[in-house]
C-alpha cells in the first residue's frame, strides 16, 4: 500500500482547549465539528502551546506539511524544535492548539535519542519495529532488506546497535521509522553529529520517503539542509521567528546583508568562514563592506537579530 | 582542594536522593533496628487442650501467652492449630503426662518455649508435679536453614521483580526508546505486560531453582501443596513487579533506580520476619512489617513448605498480598500510562482497512475537550 497524495482521509486531529475549558475557544471558530475543506490532507500543528511542569516550552507555533513535502524546522538549542516534534508525533500532550496527524501506526518517528536498542542487532531492531507496526514474514524481510541496502547497513545486520557509529545508528533509526511506510515522518535532528557523507545518505532516504508520498517534518541545526526543504520554520526561544519557503524567508530579510573581509566598525557583524557578514537594518551601506546575496543562514541570523532588537525596543518603551 | 569540596557539596545538595540516603537512612535504620533487632520473643501464642487444660493453663511459664483453652480438644486438633499457624505452642493434657507441642517453623518462639519448659521441668520435678514432655514439630532439630530458605525465596523474588524490572524499564527511558514506544501503535498495557512478562518468567524459573536447591542442599522439607506456594509467589510477584515499574517511573537513570530498589529491599529484609521475629519487635515497628509484602510471602512459604499449611490457613496472607498487589500494580500502571499515552489516547492495536477518503477533515475532539 502506498501512501500517495490522493490517499486522503482517516486523518486524526486533536484539539486541546486552553485552561479555560471549551468555552475559551476562539469566538466564531465554528467549533471542532466543522470541517475545513482542503484539497489534500495536511499534517501539522496550529497555534501549538506546550508546557512542561507549568513552564511554557513553545507557544504560538504553526507548522503544516503536505504529503510529498519536506518541512524543515531550525533554531538554536532550546528553541523548542524537539517539543514541537514530540507534540506532532504524539509523545507529549499540548496545553492548547491543534495537532493534525495520522493514526499512530502511520507515523514514523526518530527521536533525538535516537531510539535504537543498543543491545539488539540491526536485524533485531528492524524486526521489533516491523512487528510493532504489524509487519511480519516476507513483507518485513523484503522491506527491511531494501532499506538495509539503501542505508548501506546490509553488511552490518548482525552488529549490535551500540556498536554502530553515530551515522550508522541514525540510518538504522531512520530505517526503523520508514519500515512501515508512514504517511507522516517526524525526524528530530537525524543528522546531528553525523559525518558529511552519511548526512548526504540520510537526506537521500528522507527525499525518497517524500517522493513516495510521505509528509516529512525534520528538525535540523544545519541550515544548508533546511535550504533544500519545501518550507522552513525558524524557532527562537519557543516562538516562531519566521516561516515560509527558504526563498521567501531569504527574500524577507529586512534591510541589507553585506560582506566584508574584516570586522567593520559599524553595524552588527558575524563571521562567515574567513570573512564577515554585516546586517544593515535600513539598507544603508557600510564602509569597507559590499552587498552580497544572502542565503538562509544569513536570513536566520538576521531574523534573530531583528527579534532581539524589537524586544529591546519594546523594553525601552515599557520602561 | 577547597574548590573540589565546594563543588561536591553543591552536587550533593542537588542530589536529594543520595542526601536522603546519607542522612535520613542511618537515622531510620537506627530507630527501626533499635526496636526491631531482637531475637528474644517474650510472648508465645499458646493453646491448651485436654481434660486438665484449665488447670495446666494457670500454671504455665510467663512467656507462654494462652490464647485459647479447649478442654474438649485433643492432640489432633492441637497439631492442626500449630500447622495452620494459629499458635506456636500447644499444651496437650490428659493422663499423668503433659505434652507441649512446639512449632519448629517459628524458630525463635520455639526456642523461647523450649527454654521455658526446660526451666519449668526441673522445678516441677522437684515439687513432684506432672512432667512436661516437649515435642518440636515440623523442624525437630530447630535448624535455621529450614526457616531461612523459604524466606530467601522471597528475597530472590524481590530482587528479580523489583530490581531487574526497574532497571529494565529505566534503561528504556534512558536510551530514549520509551518515547519511541509511546509513539508506536502499542496500547500502554501491551507495553506494560510485554515489559513485565519476561521478568515474570525469569522469576518463576528462579523460584523453582531455589526451591529445588533448598530441598536438595539444605534438606528443607516441602510438606504442603506446591500450588498454594505457586499462588502465593504469583501474588507476591505482582507486588514486586509493580514496585519495580513504580520505581522506574520516578527514576531518571539506573543509579537512581538501584537506590530506590535498595530502599524498598532493606526494610523488607529487616522487618518482614525473615531475620528478626515479628513477635520480638516493638508494636510500632511491627506494624511497618505488616505493610510489607515480604512479611506475607514468608508466612506463606514457611507455612506451605515447613508446616504443610493448607490454603484455608493461609487466607489472610494471601488476601493481604492480593490487596497490596492490586494497589501497587494499579498505581504503577497509572504512572506508566502517563509515559506511554501522553496524549491520553490509545492507538488501535491492529491495523484495520482505512476508510474511504472524505472530502475534508473532521477534527475529533480528544482528551476531554468536550
Amino acid at each position: 500500500m502506498t501512501a500517495g497524495a490522493s490517499d486522503a482521509g482517516h486523518e486524526h486531529a486533536e484539539r486541546q482547549p486552553g485552561s479555560g475549558g471549551p468555552g475559551s475557544d476562539a469566538p466564531g471558530s465554528g467549533g471542532p465539528g466543522q470541517a475545513e475543506r482542503r484539497p489534500r490532507v495536511r499534517f501539522g500543528v496550529e497555534d501549538l502551546v506546550v508546557a512542561y511542569h507549568g513552564r511554557t516550552a513553545v507557544a504560538g507555533v504553526t507548522l503544516e506539511v503536505a504529503p510529498g513535502e519536506v518541512a524543515g524546522m531550525v533554531g538554536g538549542d532550546g528553541a523548542g524544535k524537539t517539543t514541537v516534534l514530540r507534540a506532532l508525533a504524539g509523545a507529549v500532550r499540548p496545553a492548547s492548539g491543534t495537532v493534525r496527524r495520522p493514526p499512530a501506526r502511520r507515523i514514523g518517528y526518530v527521536s533525538a535519542g535516537p531510539g535504537v536498542y543498543r543491545d539488539l542487532t540491526v536485524d533485531e531492531n528492524l524486526a521489533f519495529a516491523g512487528a510493532a507496526y504489524g509487519l511480519r514474514g516476507s513483507a518485513l524481510s523484503e522491506r527491511a532488506g531494501r532499506l538495509l541496502d539503501r542505508t548501506g547497513l546490509a553488511g552490518a545486520r548482525d552488529r549490535l546497535g551500540g556498536q554502530l557509529s553515530g551515522g550508522m545508528r541514525q540510518k538504522l533509526a531512520l530505517a526503523m521509522a520508514m519500515l512501515h511506510e508512514p504517511r507522516l515522518l517526524v525526524l528530530d535532528e537525524p543528522t546531528t553529529g553525523v559525518d558529511p557523507v552519511s548526512r548526504a545518505e540520510l537526506w537521500r532516504l528522507v527525499a525518497h520517503a517524500a517522493a513516495t508520498g510521505a509528509a516529512v517534518v525534520v528538525a535540523t541545526s544545519y541550515l544548508d539542509e533546511a535550504e533544500r526543504t519545501g518550507s522552513v520554520l525558524v524557532l527562537d526561544q519557543g516562538r516562531p521567528l519566521v516561516a515560509g519557503t527558504p526563498e521567501a524567508v531569504v527574500a524577507g530579510i529586512p534591510g541589507a546583508v553585506l560582506d566584508a573581509p574584516a570586522r567593520p566598525d559599524r553595524g552588527t557583524a558575524w563571521r562567515r568562514g574567513a570573512r564577515w557578514r554585516v546586517w544593515s537594518p535600513d539598507g544603508s551601506t557600510v564602509p569597507g563592506a559590499s552587498p552580497v546575496a544572502p542565503d538562509l543562514e544569513d536570513a536566520v541570523i538576521v531574523a534573530a537579530l531583528a527579534a532581539r532588537e524589537r524586544a529591546a525596543r519594546d523594553k525601552e518603551v515599557a520602561a | 582542594m577547597l574548590a573540589m569540596v565546594i563543588k561536591e557539596f553543591r552536587q550533593l545538595r542537588r542530589d536529594r536522593r543520595t542526601l536522603a540516603m546519607l542522612v535520613v537512612m542511618p537515622l531510620v535504620l537506627l530507630t527501626v533496628l533499635g526496636y526491631a533487632a531482637s531475637f528474644d520473643v517474650t510472648s508465645v501464642r499458646t493453646v491448651v487442650v485436654g481434660p486438665r487444660a484449665e488447670a495446666a493453663a494457670a500454671r504455665l511459664p510467663g512467656v507462654l501467652e494462652v490464647v485459647a483453652v479447649r478442654p474438649d480438644d485433643g492432640r489432633a486438633e492441637a497439631v492442626r492449630e500449630l500447622r495452620d499457624g494459629r499458635a506456636a505452642v500447644a499444651l496437650v493434657t490428659g493422663g499423668d503426662q503433659v505434652t507441649a507441642l512446639v512449632d519448629g517453623a517459628d524458630l525463635f518462639s520455639a526456642r523461647a518455649a523450649v527454654q521455658a519448659f526446660a526451666g519449668r521441668s526441673e522445678t516441677a520435678a522437684a515439687a513432684g508435679g506432672p512432667r512436661v514432655d516437649v515435642e518440636v514439630l515440623f523442624n525437630p532439630d530447630l535448624r535455621t536453614p529450614v526457616i531461612m530458605v523459604p524466606g530467601l525465596i522471597g528475597i530472590i523474588l524481590v530482587f528479580v521483580g523489583t530490581m531487574a524490572t526497574a532497571l529494565g524499564v529505566v534503561r528504556e527511558r534512558q536510551s530514549g526508546t520509551l518515547e519511541q514506544l509511546a509513539v508506536m501503535p502499542f496500547r500502554p498495557r501491551d507495553v506494560f505486560l510485554g515489559k513485565v512478562l519476561p521478568y515474570f518468567c525469569v522469576a518463576a524459573v528462579d523460584l523453582t531453582v531455589v526451591v529445588v536447591a533448598g530441598l536438595l542442599l539444605f534438606d528443607v522439607p516441602f510438606r504442603g501443596n506446591v500450588l498454594v506456594l505457586a499462588l502465593g509467589a504469583l501474588l507476591f510477584l505482582f507486588v514486586t513487579l509493580g514496585f519495580g515499574v513504580l520505581i522506574s517511573t520516578v527514576s531518571e537513570n539506573q543509579g537512581q533506580a538501584i537506590q530506590l530498589a535498595i530502599m524498598t529491599l532493606l526494610p523488607q529484609v529487616l522487618l518482614s520476619g525473615l531475620i528478626f521475629p515479628l513477635q520480638a519487635m516493638a508494636a510500632g515497628v511491627r506494624w511497618i512489617g505488616y505493610l510489607l509484602p515480604l512479611t506475607y510471602f514468608i508466612q506463606i512459604s514457611r507455612g506451605v513448605m515447613v508446616r504443610g499449611a493448607p490454603l484455608s490457613a493461609l487466607a489472610v496472607p494471601l488476601l493481604a498480598l492480593a490487596a497490596l498487589g492490586l494497589a501497587v500494580f494499579t498505581l504503577s500502571v497509572i504512572r506508566f500510562r502517563r509515559d506511554l499515552a501522553p496524549t491520553g489516547q490509545e492507538p488501535e492495536p491492529e491495523p484495520e482497512p482505512e476508510p474511504e477518503p472524505e472530502p475534508g477533515s473532521v477534527p475529533a475532539a480528544a482528551g476531554g475537550a468536550r
